[in-house]
């Protein structure tokens, strides 16, 4: 029922991410994360979702979308298309190595109450001053930065795509995220504005939730280098995630900043 | 066998000089299923950390395609592909070639010489591994310890993809 209620309010929900994450998340799914051959091509969906990986909520923005080549340059993603409950786009791997394809949402979220209805309103920070009639109460601004990413290798991995950009919540590896092995631990750096995220939980689910009834919920915490390892049960789709929050903003009418990092990440049998 | 042939005059004569050699054995099982396609199959030898001491042997599709020579589904190859495969520039000389029928591949290596190189004294693994389109996936692994002091045969049993690998080492 919560999620029937919930449905409404869809996208803005989607977009209001991680306020929303408890009970949608937000992912991309490739086809393959190890590719090979003269001319390797992935295709990935994205969307927002209870159950993973099943597109039946919203999809995904696609102008949130920046893929990273191996050479640390921008790759355009090509046949984007978003639809009822997914979006789609394939990825042409012209560069050996590891690509990072990110998903990554940054603005303003305000929540006011005006002629005694609350309403909500998200954009970017330049957009804030005329978005919230004058005369309106309770109103509270967020600042939010919010990534969810996943990995493709063509060949031979490589570290090129992982250079951080020092904002927000993202991930360093340390055991390469397209090589992951059922029943081995696999170990990973979050990092918060460039340095260490100390003492975050991370979740991590299996896919295929459909076909199971325990969640399989797995966490981890990460240590005062921000590292943090997970040991998967079996092979599949996992999606990880961390969240946090704090009060470093950047527009000056928000109190609190929403940071979160999510990521898609294949695990194969031994 | 062996022993007949070092009886012969010639063989004697070149005993000493002849290196410590490594004869391997796979066994590609006859499947009776509609659509079959020969495996993809990987032979190699695994050090105690799980890199690569030797790539042994590669079989994989020659034929061209608008994917390319086959090389599209290396990767299908797991423990392979992450192992050492993906480092590999294809084709290598005496290791790659067209995938094989069923029956026994007999495959013979001799210490010092290309592909198998140079084995430092240690603890191995013999991995062979193979994947089939339309089909499934198996690694069957033999360990053994190098070089040897007297001929040695070991064996394990593949279960649907492969059958018997043998690995027969003489000092």
């Amino acid at each position: 029922m919560i999620l029937r209620t919930l449905t409404r309010g869809a996208f803005a929900l989607v977009l209001a991410l991680p306020l929303a994450a408890p009970a949608h998340k937000l992912w991309m799914l490739p086809s393959a994360t190890n590719v090979a051959g003269p001319d390797p091509w992935v295709t990935v969906d994205a969307a927002a979702s209870d159950g993973l990986f099943y597109p039946d909520h919203v999809p995904a923005r696609l102008d949130w979308l920046t893929v990273t080549a191996p050479d640390g340059q921008t790759a355009k993603p090509e046949n984007a298309l978003t639809g009822k409950y997914r979006s789609t786009f394939d990825l042409h791997l012209t560069q050996p190595g590891t690509y990072k394809l990110a998903l990554v949402n940054q603005g303003v979220f305000a929540g006011y109450e005006w002629n005694g209805e609350k309403k909500r309103w998200r954009g970017d920070a330049a957009a804030l001053a005329g978005a919230i009639p004058a005369g309106a109460q309770h109103v509270e601004v967020s600042e939010m930065l919010n990534r969810v990413e996943t990995f493709v290798t063509n060949g031979k991995p490589s570290d090129g795509a992982f250079k951080p950009s020092g904002k927000g919540l993202e991930l360093v590896p340390v055991t390469r995220p397209t090589d992951l092995v059922a029943g081995e631990a696999a170990s990973f750096r979050l990092l918060l504005d460039g340095k260490p995220a100390a003492g975050l939980k991370v979740i991590a689910i299996a896919g295929a939730t459909r076909y199971r009834n325990a969640p399989e919920q797995q966490e981890a915490t990460t240590g005062a280098d921000g590292q943090f390892s997970l040991t998967w049960a079996h092979p599949g789709m996992y999606w990880i995630s961390a969240s946090t929050q704090d009060g470093k903003t950047s527009v000056k009418q928000a109190r609190q900043r929403r940071l979160s990092y999510a990521a898609t990440l294949e695990v194969l049998p031994e | 066998m062996r022993r007949l042939l070092f009886s012969t005059p010639a063989l004697l004569l070149a005993t000493p000089a002849l290196a410590a050699d490594l004869d391997v054995t796979v066994q590609i099982p006859q499947l009776d299923v509609a659509e079959y396609h020969r495996p993809y199959t990987a032979v190699w030898i695994e050090r105690e950390d799980h890199g690569v001491a030797a790539q042994l042997a590669l079989w994989y599709a020659q034929k061209e395609s608008k994917e390319g020579a086959g090389t599209k589904w290396l990767p299908e190859l797991r423990q392979w592909w992450r192992r050492g495969g993906r480092d590999l520039q294809l084709p290598v000389d005496g290791v790659s070639g067209a995938t094989r029928p069923a029956g026994e591949q007999h495959l013979k290596f001799v210490q010092g010489k290309a592909p198998l190189g140079a084995l430092a004294p240690g603890k191995y693994t013999l991995v062979v591994e193979a994947a089939r389109e339309a089909g499934g996936r198996e690694v069957v692994r033999v360990p053994f310890e190098w070089p040897t002091t007297a001929h040695r045969e070991l064996a394990a049993q593949g279960s649907t993809e492969l059958g018997a690998v043998k690995l027969d080492l003489a000092p």
